[in-house]
């Protein structure tokens, strides 16, 4: 009997733990704390890959490693031929998840996706104002309240999107995280018991993770979603480990902490990749780094001036000396090689100290004011030495430049300012794939006084933008932002520095995870190697 | 006695004030647009960043913003995260627990070394051992904690792989805080090898945190007791034949020790400040890290109610060390009553 009972115990340890390394675990140590987790009101990307890319999910997706879209919780969409109304065909049976917190009764249907986008635009939603000082940012950045007329549910599987105009990167915009579709169940239970804060908390999605756990500041625990509608992942526990210490970061994956890391410091790269046990995949950003000229202000109003300062530039040897070899390319247009439209035909710009002296000097440019940050970004990590660099191929031409370091936030401020005066350094990350997300937000005249540091404003190219927005034919709108490049060129409203390369080194266990172009850090298609 | 207590809890309250106002104004006065931190990079209309700037409040003068805050502040309302939505205090307590047990340990370790290796020095002075002590006390004391803790990490835990590198308890293990502390919540989860690896996870943040005031113990240890060993009564004990060690022992330390308390009080603030960076380094859940993270999003709630909260609680351990003093030291109690 004794016997029977020690053979029993040993069956079950080793089934305990045959099933304990069976679990397939991931740990992301991610680089900051999540504000919480509604990705409709959240701003940065680590906010979003720990509620919008985890537990959520959009009508429409955008694919692994590329911009354009696929099916999400909608099966199939139509566009009316005025482009005023959007028809999405849920996809049928799809679950919300089932926590210690909340259990659905019923599965995803168009209220909840009318609550979703209501929510964000209906002041009298009871869910507008949930939290102290609610705001819905992207929402708001992405113009969406001046497009969209009202969400209306066709039937519980079918619900319509109404535009005021026609909006051609519309789609892309629904795929993009604030359009995360959310349990109105669930907010009504929320109501009901009186505890709406918890919607940021304690979070219901459609997703493949479902939310478990969050340790402030700390840790953040998932699971697989079992009855995810697109079949549970591979992994079972996903677990992100917040380390906002770069450093700290590196050496957390060397020390087999993490698995998996975001941001490593580009001076780390090339020991990471000699690293047997790791990989570091790398893909181009979709991101340009660019030094707007004020075309108001003189002497930078004179194009044959911009012209000449750009000329006076050492591109290449700038890129290299401010993100390090192969770790950015030099940029000739303002959207990257990886997104449609581009315009590769656009000449490379002329490195010419000579000509650019002899222009400077007959225009009378002797001093210009340069400006510089104090954050490092992805598409520019110093701007205090790309601004130096900057300052000595201008200094070798015969003009001064004085450069202006301003904190990140009122740097923004004082370059937008209309009468600020020579060239601000800046860049962009892009939102949703679209030439639109690039042209239009930061070069359109409708940008003047937030993004467009150039203040520029050209009836030509707000023609093609406008034009670009209205088309519904993607060939056709490629050619309207082809143009778009080729104005560019002419007046130079800035000097395009670079578009860099993002890098994510990982254990080799790790199979499956693709690089993402918007920077999302996904991790639904990843496996573990046993 | 009491006089002596309620003198100094009586001084307490222009401190408060005085804290309000620095901690009002230090924020303010830190480059940068609170709302624009807070829109991410895509910013925000001219429009709607008028109507956040007015629902805020910043557009009102700064002194009648001050007082709707020492209002709020009296109320005992400590507002909200403009970040998180979440309330300060909730944040707050989640997170100090992380950063008292990083403080305890630390203190213990800077008191363990600091103390003996103070009594050392003074007893050597003026050898090799105690000019080396002093001066390796001189380097802690110079180190700068970031570039310090980079280094312990990347030699103890990158090189050698001896110590984790960064966070609170492995991963492996899940629990749900109940104390707070993880040395005390694996105990009462009677897991013995979250305790082991919660234990492990102290060892390079308490040896940086550490670092600073065990440098200043020791040194003030050794000027104390180089301080009562010229006194008479120490001459006395040792012309009555007692054993060095026992006058050291008895008669020195328990005298030198007294200014030592002070001192190590003092340390509770410089732990504050270290835990900041200490904590960011170490990727260490606690308030130095919350508050470094709110500086960058100028979460003013946060920023100014969260300074005024660890004020208050250095400013409660100071008092506590000075009614200590009165108590181990008969000389205070004697002058103040």
């Amino acid at each position: 009997m004794k016997l029977m009972k020690t053979l029993l115990m040993a069956t079950a340890m080793v089934a305990v733990a045959a099933g304990a390394a069976q679990a397939k675990q991931l740990i992301y140590c991610s680089e900051a704390s999540p504000k919480h987790f509604d990705p409709a009101m959240a701003t940065g990307g680590n906010d979003f890959d720990a509620s919008a890319r985890t537990i959520y999910n959009r009508l429409v997706e955008f694919k692994h490693g590329a911009t354009e879209l696929e099916p999400g919780l909608a099966d199939s969409w139509e566009i009316s031929a005025d482009g005023l109304e959007y028809t999405f065909k849920l996809h049928p049976g799809t679950k919300f998840q089932t926590t210690d917190y909340f259990t659905p009764t019923r599965d995803l249907n168009a209220d909840d996706v009318v609550f979703s986008f209501e929510r964000q635009f209906k002041e009298d939603n009871p869910f507008h104002a949930y939290l102290a000082d609610s705001q819905y940012e992207y929402y708001e950045a992405m113009a969406m309240p001046s497009y969209i007329k009202e969400v209306v549910k066709v039937d519980d599987l079918t619900v319509k999107i109404v535009l005021n105009t026609p909006n051609s990167p519309m789609l892309a915009n629904l795929g993009m995280d604030f359009a995360s579709i959310v349990s109105k169940e669930y907010a009504d239970k929320l109501i009901a018991s009186g505890t709406e804060t918890d919607f940021a908390s304690k979070p219901v999605g459609t997703g493949p993770f479902q939310y478990v756990d969050y340790q402030l500041d700390s840790v953040i625990r998932y699971a697989a979603f079992p009855d995810y509608f697109k079949g549970k992942v591979a992994l079972d526990d996903l677990i992100f480990a917040i380390t906002p210490d770069t450093t700290a970061r590196t050496q957390r994956l060397l020390a087999g902490e993490c698995d998996i890391m975001s941001y490593p410091s580009p001076t780390d790269i090339a020991s990471l990749k000699e690293n047997t046990d790791l990989v570091v995949l790398d893909q181009a950003g979709l991101n340009v780094g660019y030094m707007s000229y004020n075309t108001t202000v003189a002497p930078t109003d004179d194009v044959e001036v911009r012209k000449a300062l750009s000329m006076a530039i050492n591109k290449p040897a700038l890129v290299e000396a401010l993100f390090g070899a192969g770790n950015a390319e030099p940029a000739k247009n303002l959207i990257p090689p990886t997104m449609w439209s581009y315009n590769d035909a656009t000449p490379e710009q002329e490195y010419n100290p000579e000509k650019a002296k002899e222009i400077l000097a007959a225009k009378g440019v002797t001093e210009i004011e340069l400006w510089a940050s104090d954050r490092a970004r992805s598409y520019n990590p110093a701007f205090a030495r790309s601004a130096e660099i900057i300052q000595q191929d201008w200094a070798a031409v015969g003009v001064k430049a004085t450069i202006n370091t301003v904190e990140w936030t009122q740097y923004r401020i004082d370059g937008a300012k209309s009468d600020r005066p020579g060239a601000f350094q800046i860049g962009w990350g892009g939102d949703n794939g679209d030439p639109d997300n690039f042209f239009a937000v930061l070069f359109g005249a409708a940008a003047i006084g937030t993004q467009n540091y150039s203040i520029w404003n050209n009836a030509e190219f707000e023609k093609l933008i406008k034009d670009g927005v209205l088309e519904t034919d993607q060939a056709k709108r490629a050619a309207i932002y082809v143009k778009a490049q080729e104005l560019m060129t002419a007046e130079e409203p800035a000097f395009l520095m670079a578009h860099s390369t993002i890098y994510m080194p990982m254990s080799k266990k790790v199979l499956g995870y693709t690089m993402d172009p918007l920077a999302m850090h996904r991790f639904d298609n990843v496996d573990v190697a046993e | 006695m009491l006089k002596y207590i309620l003198n100094r809890l009586l001084l307490v309250i222009p401190t408060l004030i005085g804290i309000t106002i620095c901690s009002f104004g230090f924020v303010r006065l830190i480059p940068g647009d609170p709302i624009l931190a807070l829109s991410g990079e895509r910013g925000v209309t001219a429009e709607r960043y008028a109507m956040l700037v007015e629902k805020y409040g910043f557009d009102r003068p700064i002194w009648e913003q001050y007082f709707r805050y020492l209002g709020q502040v009296v109320r005992g309302d400590f507002g909200d995260s403009l970040a998180t939505h979440r309330p300060v205090v909730e944040e707050f307590l989640k997170l100090f627990p992380a950063t008292v047990e990083l403080g305890i340990f630390a203190l213990i370790f800077a008191i363990a070394i600091g103390v003996p290796a103070g009594i050392f020095a003074a007893v050597k002075r003026g050898t090799w051992l105690d000019q080396g002590l002093m001066g390796t006390a001189l380097v802690g004391y110079s180190m700068p904690i970031f570039w310090w803790g980079l280094l312990m990490i990347i030699f103890f835990s990158g090189y050698l792989g001896w110590t984790p590198v960064s966070g609170r308890i492995g991963l492996q293990f899940f629990m749900k805080p109940v104390t707070g502390f993880m040395l005390v919540d694996s105990l009462l989860a009677g897991n013995f090898n979250a305790f082991v690896s919660a234990l492990r996870h102290l060892i390079l943040p308490t040896i940086v945190l550490g670092t600073i005031p065990l440098a200043v113990i020791a040194r003030q240890t050794r000027s104390a007791m180089l301080e009562v060993m010229g006194e008479d009564y120490v001459r006395t004990a040792r012309a009555k034949g007692l054993s060095g060690r026992r006058v050291i022992g008895l008669h020195a330390l328990r005298n030198a020790l007294i200014p030592v308390v002070t001192t190590i009080g003092l340390q509770v603030g410089v732990l504050m400040g270290g835990a900041i960076l200490t904590e960011t380094i170490f990727s260490w859940p606690g308030i130095g890290r919350w508050l470094v993270d709110s500086i960058y999003k100028r979460d003013y709630a946060v920023v100014q109610n969260g300074l005024l909260i660890v004020a208050v609680i250095v400013m409660i351990v100071n008092l506590v060390v000075d009614l200590l003093y009165a108590v181990i030291n008969p000389r205070i109690r004697v002058q103040s009553s």
